[in-house]
């Protein structure tokens, strides 16, 4: 029997990125808030000084930054045919556990979506016709216009370093011609460019695009922000995704807002307790609160006027399906949406190697690198070509850490002397160039529940059944040939081309950019969320996170998660204080 | 650890509890391998990386003792890992799906190539053979061409090539890439936390001795 606990306006279910958020804001209305994270208390000093967070072997290789798969993960297969068999360890994605979550382990490459992005589905009809068959992309139900005002809050937050292509409608040069309008410049200038970037900015030119410095969450000079807290300037270590920070640099929960939050006297963190689900009163329509379980195994019971799923995107759709709220999406019949709409990203690219010229990449940062993005979302014209979507292409400076990267050229052995001497003649000479595709929406890709494994309280893992889709493929061969155009004019001696081929494979790392499951939409009918990210069903529960993505654009989410945070936040403080009820009429 | 009672934060600022820094704990002295096992993977991970014209292999940095002591410890008990069953065979896409945990499976696999070196080259195990015979053993059990029962030869492979990676090039407090032999092969400057006087690099190269966590041996004074 749970121990039930004294009520709260506001219960936090994970406290990342979105936790944070949503704490802070909520907060800031006199309200009681309550968040509850299943990992450790992590900040900077104790936990990522420099003389701990540069250790390769330990944080990515022994997983001990992320999530523990001994005690819950999830299965995998790539299509209803096969058995799904559970990840034993991490491989393509990573998703964080503790305080800061996956937002104390990212690049900190921090993007807008597209205005077309938002409205994938009715943009391209209109301008191409029907999609393909089993493509089941739709509108977000939110604009790009309206989320503006919270990109620009997320970005002044971290302190993003960039340069504005698109300022109130007016080109600027230097910047990304193609992004929607921004109401302001980027807080801090563009990352201090390396080698490598020079050589992609030049070839691009020379292709007659357009590149401009990728929007970077680690610092170009130090910053405080609008709370208050203070950045330091990155210091090009090397260590950004799969690492803290020990310099202060990087955008995280820690070093934007816990400073301020954790002084607030409504406000309270628990760590170390795991919510089982959400607590539905007899009628199904009313969240009472959540249950939550202890280290010691004790289940309390947590009353909530309000509850918010503030997780991982998989662990968001997974408490939905485990908390009975919706139907779990069924592709057989089409009927339920939970878990419905899964989507990734889907990566392509290119090394280059040069014979006289060092590129040095350990000098490098999460969000050190140069981009183009003519190839992305429908900035250009799709007729023909079999696909929509598309990526931006970059080339990132993000590190040379050895464990991890030996690049050699084709046709070199994976091990033995040849292998050596490879690796030795091309290690701080070569650098890659990437595309960072989009991931649209198939029937065919889903999650559920798994019928044979359980976690470590016995409760089945979410099943993930994934693969690329011939929309990814047709867009990824498209868009390598384009990495392929660039690699080739960077002065190297030789280029390597990887293209996506073959099964989506669940091993190698490819990107922590999972989306979908608790798709938003404009009714019931076709999304779990409304708009304000509001549960149809449950009008006192909120869903935040990528898992809103109707579908995947070809940027990394983290951007477009905080700008939906914030946008739900507003609605929240506006709207819903004043009159509690759904914010939009089915 | 924190402590039940202190699993609740809010309103007095950032908690900071004394000793709580999760310190690097490095290689601990504890071993794994039988006598016979250690000179098995010795052999395997000189084929890997081998000493050379070069410069030093898997066996100057240690490789060995690395692999020793992180299957003598949680890694090797596969503790992070999911190893709730059952177990199958599973797709390539789907990534390890062994029973046995790193342990283990070095453990079966070890002795199964052994036995079948022994079978098929006049009683000498993997160690005993000379490295042309070594290499065309190593090339079968990648591929998958040798089979051993109990276990997946190519899933072996796959964790012995990642194992002798980590044990060339992490930071020499693990034991392996010891004298930061690796790190000095290829050039990585190691665990350095500020490059802005080299941003300007502009191609030239910068050749800068590694450091460690620890920082660096010549770096200790009694």
């Amino acid at each position: 029997m749970a121990r039930k606990l004294p009520p709260v306006d506001v219960v936090l279910v994970g406290f990342g990125w979105t936790g944070a958020i949503l704490a802070q804001e909520l907060t800031e209305d006199g309200l009681e808030v309550l968040a509850i994270e299943r990992g450790a208390w992590r900040d900077t000093p104790t936990h990522f000084p420099t003389t701990v967070a540069q250790d390769e072997l330990r944080w990515y290789w022994r997983k001990e930054m992320f999530q523990s798969t001994a005690r819950e993960t999830l299965t995998f297969r790539n299509n209803r045919s096969q058995t799904a068999l559970p990840m034993r360890r991490w491989g393509s994605f990573l998703p964080g556990e503790g305080v800061g979550g996956g937002g104390v382990h990212w690049n900190g490459q921090t993007w807008r979506f597209l205005p077309s992005d938002f409205v994938a589905a009715s943009h391209n009809v209109e301008r191409y016709g029907p999609m393909r068959p089993g493509m089941t992309v739709q509108d977000y139900g939110v604009t790009y216009d309206e989320l503006e005002p919270h990109f620009d809050r997320f970005e002044k937050l971290c302190g993003i370093g960039g340069k504005a292509g698109n300022l109130n409608g007016e080109t600027l040069v230097g910047g990304n011609p193609f992004e929607g309008p921004r109401s302001a410049e980027y807080p801090n200038p563009p990352m201090h460019m390396t080698f490598a970037q020079h050589r992609f900015e030049a070839a691009a030119k020379e292709l007659g695009l357009n590149p401009f410095p990728g929007p970077s969450a680690n610092m170009s000079q130090p910053y405080v922000n609008p709370l208050g807290c203070q950045l330091g300037p990155c210091t090009y270590c090397g260590f950004c995704e799969k690492y803290g920070c020990g310099n202060y640099s990087k955008a995280s929960a820690q070093t934007t807002i816990l400073p301020v939050l954790m002084k607030k006297p409504n406000f309270t963190l628990k760590v170390h307790n795991e919510v089982l689900r959400v607590k539905l009163d007899s009628t199904g329509r009313r969240a009472t609160g959540v249950i939550h379980v202890d280290q010691n195994g004790e289940e309390y019971e947590q009353p909530a006027d309000l509850v918010i799923l503030c997780a991982y995107q998989l662990s968001n759709t997974r408490l939905m399906m485990l908390s009975g709220i919706g139907e779990i999406y069924n592709p057989s019949t089409g009927e339920g949406l939970v878990g419905k709409n899964y989507c990734y990203q889907v990566m392509s690219g290119a090394d280059v190697f040069f014979d006289d010229k060092y590129t040095n990449e350990f000098v490098g940062a999460g969000a050190l690198g140069m981009c183009v993005d003519e190839y992305n979302g429908d900035n250009f014209d799709h007729s023909g070509l079999g696909f929509i979507g598309g990526g931006y292409i970059a080339c990132w400076t993000t590190h040379n850490r050895p464990i991890e990267r030996q690049r050699t050229p084709e046709g070199t052995p994976g091990w033995g002397s040849a292998w050596k001497k490879a690796v030795v003649e091309n290690f701080r000479k070569s650098t890659g160039v990437g595309a960072h595709g989009a991931s649209m929406a198939y029937a065919n890709n889903y999650l559920d529940l798994d019928p044979t494994y359980t976690d470590v309280y016995g409760r089945p893992l979410m099943r993930m059944t994934y693969d690329f889709t011939p929309n990814d493929r047709a867009m990824a061969a498209f868009l390598t040939e384009r990495v392929r155009e660039i690699a080739e004019r960077m002065g190297g001696r030789e280029i390597k081309v990887s293209p996506r081929e073959g099964p989506y494979d669940s091993m190698p790392y490819q990107t922590t950019h999972n989306t979908g499951g608790t798709i938003m939409g404009s009714e019931p009918a076709n999304s779990v969320v409304n708009r304000y990210l509001q549960s149809w069903e449950v009008s006192n529960l909120f869903v935040m996170g990528a898992g809103v993505f109707p579908q995947n654009a070809g940027y990394n989410p983290t951007g477009a998660v905080a700008a939906l945070a914030y946008w739900a936040a507003d609605a929240i403080r506006t709207q819903y204080l004043r009159s509690p009820g759904p914010l939009v009429q089915a | 650890m924190v402590s039940g009672a202190w699993a609740q934060y809010g309103s007095y600022g950032i908690p900071w509890i004394a000793g709580t820094s999760p310190a690097p704990r490095g290689i601990d002295g504890a071993r794994f391998f039988t006598d016979a096992e250690r000179r098995c993977v010795d052999a395997l991970v000189a084929r890997l990386i081998p000493t050379d014209e070069l410069g030093p292999g898997a066996r100057e940095a240690g490789v060995v003792d690395f692999i020793d002591n992180q299957l003598a410890g949680s890694y090797g008990r596969g503790e992070r890992w999911y190893m709730q069953g059952p177990f199958a065979e599973g797709l390539e896409t789907q990534g390890y799906q062994s029973e046995h945990p790193p342990a283990g499976l070095y453990r079966v696999a070890i002795a199964a190539l052994n036995a079948h070196c022994r079978e098929t080259y006049d009683d000498r195990p993997f160690a005993e053979l000379s490295e042309d015979e070594q290499d065309a053993i190593l090339n079968r059990v990648e591929t998958d061409e040798l089979e051993f029962v109990e276990v997946s030869a190519t899933a072996f492979f796959e964790v012995l090539h990642d194992n002798t990676i980590e044990g060339f090039f992490c930071d020499p407090v693990y034991g392996g890439n010891r004298n930061m032999v690796g790190w000095d092969l290829v050039g990585f400057p190691g665990a350095r936390y500020d490059y802005r006087d080299y941003l300007d690099h502009n191609g030239a190269e910068i050749s800068i001795a590694p450091v460690g966590l620890m920082g660096r041996a010549e770096w200790d004074v009694d």
